[in-house]
């Protein structure tokens, strides 16, 4: 079944720009990035917007739909009232660049900052060993795809660019939490999770896991317990239960701090 | 690191950048060679046409083929590449299996120390599971989304290690020092597909890493990218393309609703149980074992169904036969009027598996088909059908340093060819990637170490050239009229119709009539707006390679009067040995506009490899 979508649009670019009013045919099982991609074949070639995977894998499609931050390939048209108009306006968090696509190397700058993974050496045999529920919650957080939804949403930058320096965001708390939980790593970001990346100014609101295409449970399962680490080095469910199955309390054995 | 900033404002909007190595994609085999260059001491550049951790990489799902032993201690890098070879329908370089299968463990683990999780075994090592084709459960996974922890993985290691990547950086030409005696490489030309403005690269190593073709055809589950920017450059830059001819179809892909159609569904569900019905309800796959594979496939239910528990003395079942026996199978159920709803087939695991089983091993199918279909798999089979996946054809390479018949050009990943021969056993990608990848880098790292005394240069006649060409679809002149995704579109149905799953003599030289008029067409396309983040130019560009390596693709299918892989032909039915000992081999004709064909034989194979096949 087929019918006319009607669409607004942002189009523009660092300048400024405006949302334009558009009408394109569209069949029932559609998402929104497919009304996208018909209105540039069809009616505006030159319509910017990120997209690769169209199947919420590769997190290049973030938008905001009707104000709401979300992967635009797994927004369903059937979601919708027929009759409703929908808007599709950039990420604000970050500046524009032209029409739907947005300057996110603000991200990217904030990767480089976080030091990597330095595990010890392995087994005797070369391989390393770790058990499978001592990695479950790594793997959570490793499901992020970095659409930078979390981040667009993170009230502390959304409209406070002078907060960007100093706050890494939701998505890279979820980095130094994975880290922090590795059954191998070596190294202790606590300090540098606190200062640099400022988890500090994160009041916990939850939107950021709201948002998250990948239910990842950012703001209970990383950085409440990441803040907890920072602050009380005693208290971590993980950790007790690690001591209990024998792996080491991260705590206690000699982590070097970066 | 960034290319995601306005940049080029250089006078005259010209950037230019010195290196050693210069890596074109960002997928696992770009990353990977990349890392090695860099640690073998070279000073390395990265461009990819979308952000980093976005390339093809990441949508991989079901896992890393190695022979690590460690579900199965029977298992070792023999077992692998005999399976490799029978796989490719013996046509793969063996050389290239062979390194392949070796090193394919070491590589797996590195990832490891750099910091992927990837799901355990109840010893604690990296867990392993069953795939098409693979004699034992070997593809080291993280659920289904292998692809996403090997590129997460490799991306945090490109920085940590501060490698230099420009992102959103289209090369559109390959720039080649003519002057000295031999014909080398000399650097690549790229436009910011953010500002449009143009950037030159000067390295005496080039690595092509920009993966597959696929995007030429209606039915897939490649993304944009996929426009076979490496197989046209190597073309253009003098390199030769080989099994241009073998696309693999996989035989599960979303047919319902129209926007998915195509998408991949992992053959992980095949690997944890899931089995194929028709309309009937029949579990028609045994009707398909081919005699190439009778002696290792199970012939009845029982035996099938025992084996996922004992592989030893039973067979695999039929649904695990290659990805090319599959996809037949489907096909010719379809056409015989058994299949579903919406022209696909059955694919069923919900009956087989209970939902926590399926929800902690297939966590994004569930997902993918809950959001975008409304299918409920823990509860309900799935419909799919074949979606056209991986390209085995690509640049003829040197097996032990990946280079080209050019001086300093390599290639690596999906755009390279002769490991995978006529067909791709599933998980043997993600391999190759990491294998070659780090082969080829430090293969260039060494190479251009020793031109130290004597750099290539760029001409600037050729800057010149390449700039005039990459504007050309702003200036079509007075016939400019055509729409680049029009001609985009009518091409993917044309080789979905015509160079598809299966070929007739007839067909192919249909296809090749029409790709010659769309190539007329694409002479006078005309874009609209200007040259900042404007998708309409970028496909204009695109387009010229689509229709390059798709007139290679029809070509060499036509000449090649057999079936075999990923290649069948209505009109000869079976395989044949005098073809199963030759390569095809395409290369640019002296016109520069078309392409040529010659036939080679296959490199032989020492005897004490060919003992594993006796
Ligand atoms: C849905 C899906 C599931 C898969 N699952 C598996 C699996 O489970 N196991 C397995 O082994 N294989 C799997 N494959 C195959 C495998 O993922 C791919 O073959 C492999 O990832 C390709 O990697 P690559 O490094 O060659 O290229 P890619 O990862 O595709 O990267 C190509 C890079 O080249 C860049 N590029 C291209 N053209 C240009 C240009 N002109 N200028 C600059 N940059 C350019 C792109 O931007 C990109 O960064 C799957 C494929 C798909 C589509
Ligand atoms: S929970 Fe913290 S990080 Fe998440 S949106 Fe709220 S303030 Fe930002
Ligand atoms: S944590 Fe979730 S919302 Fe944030 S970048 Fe990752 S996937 Fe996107
Ligand atoms: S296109 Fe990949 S997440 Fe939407």
């Amino acid at each position: 079944m087929s019918y006319d979508l009607k669409m607004r649009v942002w189009r523009g670019d660092a300048d400024g720009g405006d949302l334009g009013d558009y009408t394109v045919p569209v069949e029932t099982g559609e998402v929104v990035l497919d009304a996208i991609h018909r209105l540039q074949a069809t009616q505006v070639g030159d319509l910017a917007v990120r997209w690769n995977c169209k199947a919420g894998k590769c997190g290049s499609c973030s938008a905001e739909v009707n104000g709401r931050p979300r992967l635009m390939c797994m927004t369903r048209l059937s979601d919708f009232d027929e009759t409703e108009t929908i808007t599709v306006t950039p990420m604000r968090t970050f500046p524009v660049i032209r029409d739907l696509v947005t300057d996110v190397s603000y991200n990217y700058e904030k990767a480089k900052q976080l030091p990597a993974f330095e595990p010890g050496p392995p087994d005797a045999d070369g391989k390393r060993r770790m058990a499978q529920v001592d990695i479950e919650r790594g793997q959570e957080f490793r499901k992020c795809i970095e659409c930078f939804l979390c981040q667009d949403t993170c009230h502390v930058i959304r409209d406070h660019e002078d907060n960007k320096e100093k706050f890494a965001g939701p998505r890279f708390f979820l980095r130094y939490a994975e880290l922090d939980m590795h059954p191998l790593d070596t190294h202790d970001r606590r300090v540098l999770v606190q200062g640099m990346a400022g988890i500090g100014l994160c009041n916990i609101t939850k939107c950021c896991t709201e948002v998250c295409p990948e239910g990842i449970h950012i703001t209970d399962n990383a950085i409440i317990p990441m803040k907890e680490r920072v602050v009380d080095r005693k208290y971590d469910p993980l950790v007790w239960l690690g001591n209990k199955i024998g792996i080491r309390n991260k705590d206690n054995d000699g982590r070097t701090e970066v | 690191m960034t290319g995601n900033e306005m940049s080029g404002d250089a006078a005259g909007g010209l950037e230019s950048h010195d290196y050693d190595v210069v890596v074109i994609g960002a997928g696992g085999s770009g990353l990977r060679a990349a890392i090695a260059a860099h640690e073998a001491g070279a000073r390395v550049a990265v461009v990819c046409k979308s952000l980093l951790g976005k390339a093809h990489t990441v949508m991989a799902e079901g896992g890393i083929a190695a022979a690590m032993g460690n579900r199965w201690k029977e298992d070792n890098w023999e077992v692998h590449f005999r399976d490799t070879m029978r796989g490719g329908k013996m046509l793969n370089h063996w050389r290239m299996a062979q390194l392949h299968a070796q090193e394919a463990p070491d590589r797996v683990l590195e990832l490891e120390t750099w910091g992927a999780l990837f799901d355990r075994t109840e010893d604690g090592l990296i867990s392993q599971r069953d795939f098409g084709g693979h004699k034992y459960a070997r593809l080291a996974h993280v659920g289904d989304r292998t692809g996403l922890e090997m590129i997460r993985t490799l991306q945090q290691r490109t920085v940590a290690l501060g490698i230099d990547v420009f992102m959103e950086c289209t090369v559109t030409d390959l720039l080649k020092d003519t002057g000295a005696a031999e014909d080398r490489v000399a650097g690549a030309f790229a436009y910011w597909r953010e500002s449009g403005r143009f950037v030159v690269f000067r390295a005496p190593s080039i690595v092509l890493a920009t993966g597959g073709i696929g995007k030429s055809f209606k039915v897939t589950s490649n993304s944009w990218e996929y426009t076979g920017d490496g197989h046209a450059l190597a073309l253009r830059a003098g390199a030769s393309l080989l099994n241009m001819e073998f696309v693999q179809f996989h035989p599960t892909g979303m047919v319902w609703p129209p926007s998915v159609k195509g998408l991949l569904v992992t053959e992980s569900v095949r690997g944890d149980g899931g089995i194929l019905k028709n309309a009937d309800g029949k579990r028609f796959m045994f009707d398909y074992i081919p005699e190439f594979f009778k002696a290792e496939t199970a012939d009845s239910v029982e035996e099938a169904d025992r084996w996922y528990d004992d592989k030893i003395n039973n067979r695999r079942p039929p649904e695990l036969l290659p990805r090319d026996e599959v996809a037949r199978a489907i096909n010719s159920e379809i056409k015989a009027g058994r299949g579903s709803p919406h022209g696909g087939i059955f694919l069923d695991i919900a009956s087989r598996r209970s939902p926590e089983f399926i929800k902690r091993r297939l966590p994004s199918m569930y997902h993918q088909f809950k959001e975008l279909a409304d299918v409920d798999i823990t509860a309900e089979p799935m419909e799919i059908g074949p979606t056209c996946h991986y390209v085995m054809g690509g640049v003829e390479v040197d097996p032990d340093t990946e280079q080209s018949g050019v001086t300093g050009l390599y290639a690596v990943g999906e755009c390279s060819g002769g490991m995978h021969g006529s067909n791709r056993l599933g998980g043997n990608s993600l391999s190759d990637l990491l294998v070659f990848g780090r082969r080829a880098g430090e293969a260039a790292a060494a190479y251009a170490e020793g031109t130290a005394r004597s750099r290539p240069t760029v001409a600037e006649a050729d800057v010149a050239v390449a700039q005039e060409r990459a504007l050309a679809p702003f200036s079509g002149g007075e016939k400019a009229s055509e729409n680049p995704y029009t001609i985009q579109s009518e091409l993917q149905q044309t080789m979905n119709d015509l160079v598809g799953i299966i070929r007739t003599a007839a067909e192919l030289e249909e296809s090749l009539v029409e790709i010659e008029a769309y190539q007329e067409r694409a002479r006078h396309l005309i874009v609209e707006g200007h040259r900042q983040y404007n998708p309409g130019w970028h496909l204009a560009l695109d387009l010229a390679n689509m229709l390059l390596v798709s007139e290679c693709i029809a070509k060499a299918a036509l000449a090649r009067q057999e079936s075999r892989g990923g290649h069948t032909r209505d009109d000869f039915p079976g395989p044949d040995p005098t073809w199963g000992a030759k390569n095809l081999v395409l290369s640019l004709d002296a016109t520069g506009t078309g392409v040529n064909l010659k036939e080679q034989p296959l490199p032989v194979m020492p005897d004490e490899l060919k003992e594993y096949f006796a």
